[in-house]
């Protein structure tokens, strides 16, 4: 015993003579790249600028500037409804697949290496690639993905769909594997149907794969960006009584980034406050989530 | 008989379910496909027959790709010169300076380095909008602006996820193998580099895939970083296809977009199975 931490000290201590080389650049780049970025950030929220330099201190202004921006709230709330309608989509759907690719079909591989292929694919260029499918679509019937935002809303689900199922199959691939093969049996041996055996077993097995894909794509419908931009960018627009716009298709993340970059001559305060909000509901819902879905999970 | 019977049911079951799925493949490929269409169609054509094949009318040869070559102002071999680069170089850079920083938290072991662990896996849960002004603000008061600087901007956002991949992994290889090579007489930088480096091999993998997309694929972190004028990625080039015309030329659109997928395609042919696992290891710890 006395040997070992003997041995763990002579190792420890010339390891520590050069923690600048092993720790130094990720710890500078951490720095620059996200530390002081977000120390600022949080600072920032509650300050009027233009630039990082020219910061005043005013308080929660910026905050309640924030929750009374109606174009602030209408892009919270389509952003809900889309996560959740595409949360519940992509899982089932993606679910689906996995289960049918686990069964011992001819040609597995292929299917997977065919649905998962989409997800390699940037969310820029697969906006564009499906607004033109859209498009070609709806010009038919003489209308656009630009202006109809009903078209715009699932038209972005369907995007999302074709994107992310692939991604969460092959999680759901991987679970339904590790399910073990004698549980599948005894079921099977006690009378339970395909159905109830779905149910009973093999759903209860897979739930830390559920945690994992519902979070994901609760997160990443939330923090949706490319796609929103690429797509729609939030058309079509409605001019508000008071004069202000509403962007009816237009999520978060965008609204923060019109906010921002969208008019040079205001206070970029309130966006920032936006930002931190944003932060706090992602953070707070992907928790939230993973502590939620956690208890459900079988201990093995 | 009744065995004989349920057998063929399940047969027949099976093959209805690997039709439908078949099926599913080519509705899952076309967007593909049309794209492959469409770049061969003149610009007119490509909104009113989306889903026709080129005909002797619509067809436009390669005049599209020719095109698209310089349209928006801006040479596209640039653009994917400049992905090529910001993503390799990202990549190395992630690969290299997080598996290190992860070795020396996982074997000291300090508060210190703690600290720096809760940090980095607190940053997997920050959306990039929360800093997006700030960093590209500090980016470019450090000179960091341009495709040579950008990977540093990389790893400092990304590390975050690499450092908890790379800890992970670290913890689960036996000390003794570290010890008996400092008995040996290596010091900390050969042990590191001819011991621990090699064995970190399949995690570098998974996180180097991960990177690569994530990188290759990214389009606000350049846009806001890099002055857009001088240096431009694949995504920032398609994005600013559109604003840069009044009317976008949608067949030399889709031809670039269509070169811009073939290498992607291409990779993920050859490192599926690479891709498929290093996609599945990043998302169960993440």
């Amino acid at each position: 015993m006395k040997k070992k931490s003997g041995i763990a000290y002579f190792f420890r201590t010339p390891i520590r003579r050069w923690s600048w080389l092993f720790l130094g650049p990720v710890i500078a780049a951490f720095i620059i790249g996200f530390v002081w970025p977000f120390i600022q950030g949080i600072y920032l929220s509650f300050c009027e600028f233009r630039l990082t330099s020219d910061a005043q201190f005013n308080g929660v202004k910026n905050y309640l500037e924030a929750f009374t921006d109606k174009s602030f709230m209408h892009a919270f709330g389509y952003t809900a409804l889309f996560a959740i309608v595409s949360l519940l989509l992509i899982n089932i759907l993606a679910f689906a697949v996995a289960y049918a690719l686990t069964q011992g079909i001819k040609g597995s591989n292929l299917f997977r290496t065919v649905f998962f292929m989409p997800n390699l694919i940037g969310g820029i260029v697969l906006g564009y690639i499906w607004s033109m499918i859209f498009d070609g679509i709806l010009s038919k019937f003489g209308t656009s993905i630009l202006q109809n935002s009903t078209w715009g809303f699932w038209g972005l689900i369907i995007l999302m769909c074709w994107q992310q199922i692939g991604y969460m199959m092959i999680i759901y691939i991987a679970g339904l594997q590790a399910v073990p093969e004698d549980m599948i049996e005894a079921a099977k041996i006690d009378g339970a149907t395909k159905w109830q055996t779905l149910w009973k077993v093999t759903i209860p097995n897979v739930m830390p794969s559920i945690t994992i894909c519902t979070f994901l794509s609760l997160t990443n419908g939330f923090k949706l960006f490319d796609q929103n931009l690429a797509l729609t960018a939030g058309q079509p627009f409605i001019i508000q009584p008071d004069g202000s716009t509403i962007k009816t298709t237009e999520m978060l993340a965008l609204n923060i980034y019109n906010t921002f970059y969208g008019n040079s001559s205001i206070s970029h305060g309130t966006a920032q406050a936006k930002a931190v909000l944003f932060f706090i509901l992602v953070a707070a819902l992907g928790l939230l989530q993973l502590a939620y879905t956690r208890k459900r999970e079988v201990q093995q | 008989m009744t065995k004989q019977q349920t057998l063929i049911a399940e047969k027949r079951r099976k093959t209805v379910l690997s039709v439908v799925l078949a099926v599913i493949c080519i509705i899952y490929v076309l967007p593909v496909v049309s794209v492959l269409i469409n770049s061969f169609k003149q610009n007119t054509f490509v909104k009113t027959e989306t889903f026709a094949l080129p005909t002797a009318k619509s067809w436009a040869g390669f005049t599209n790709f020719i095109t698209g070559m310089t349209f928006g102002n801006y040479p596209f071999w640039k653009s994917v010169a400049y992905s090529v680069f910001i993503t390799i170089a990202s990549t190395i850079l992630i690969i290299l300076f997080t598996s290190m920083a992860a070795w020396y938290i996982a074997r000291v072991n300090s508060t210190f380095c703690k600290i720096v662990y809760y940090l980095c896996v607190f940053s997997m849960v920050v959306p990039f909008q929360m800093v997006m002004f700030t960093l590209s603000k500090t980016a470019d008061r450090l000179h960091l602006n341009t495709p040579w600087t950008i990977p540093i901007v990389y790893l400092g956002f990304g590390a975050g996820l690499a450092i908890f991949m790379f800890v992970g992994f670290v913890k689960s290889i036996p000390l003794e193998i570290e010890e008996a090579a400092s008995i040996d007489g290596c010091g900390p930088i050969r042990t590191y580099f001819s011991v621990v480096f090699p064995m970190l091999r399949p995690t570098m993998i998974s996180v180097g895939i991960l990177e690569i997309m994530w990188v290759w694929n990214d389009y606000l972190l350049p846009v806001l970083v890099l002055d857009i004028n001088r240096y431009r990625t694949i995504p920032i080039h398609i994005q600013y296809l559109k604003g840069s015309y009044g009317t976008v030329d949608l067949g030399a659109t889709m031809a670039l977009i269509l070169l811009s997928i073939i290498p992607v395609i291409i990779f993920y042919l050859f490192c599926q199975k690479y891709i498929i696992k290093g996609v599945a290891a990043g998302a169960v710890k993440g």
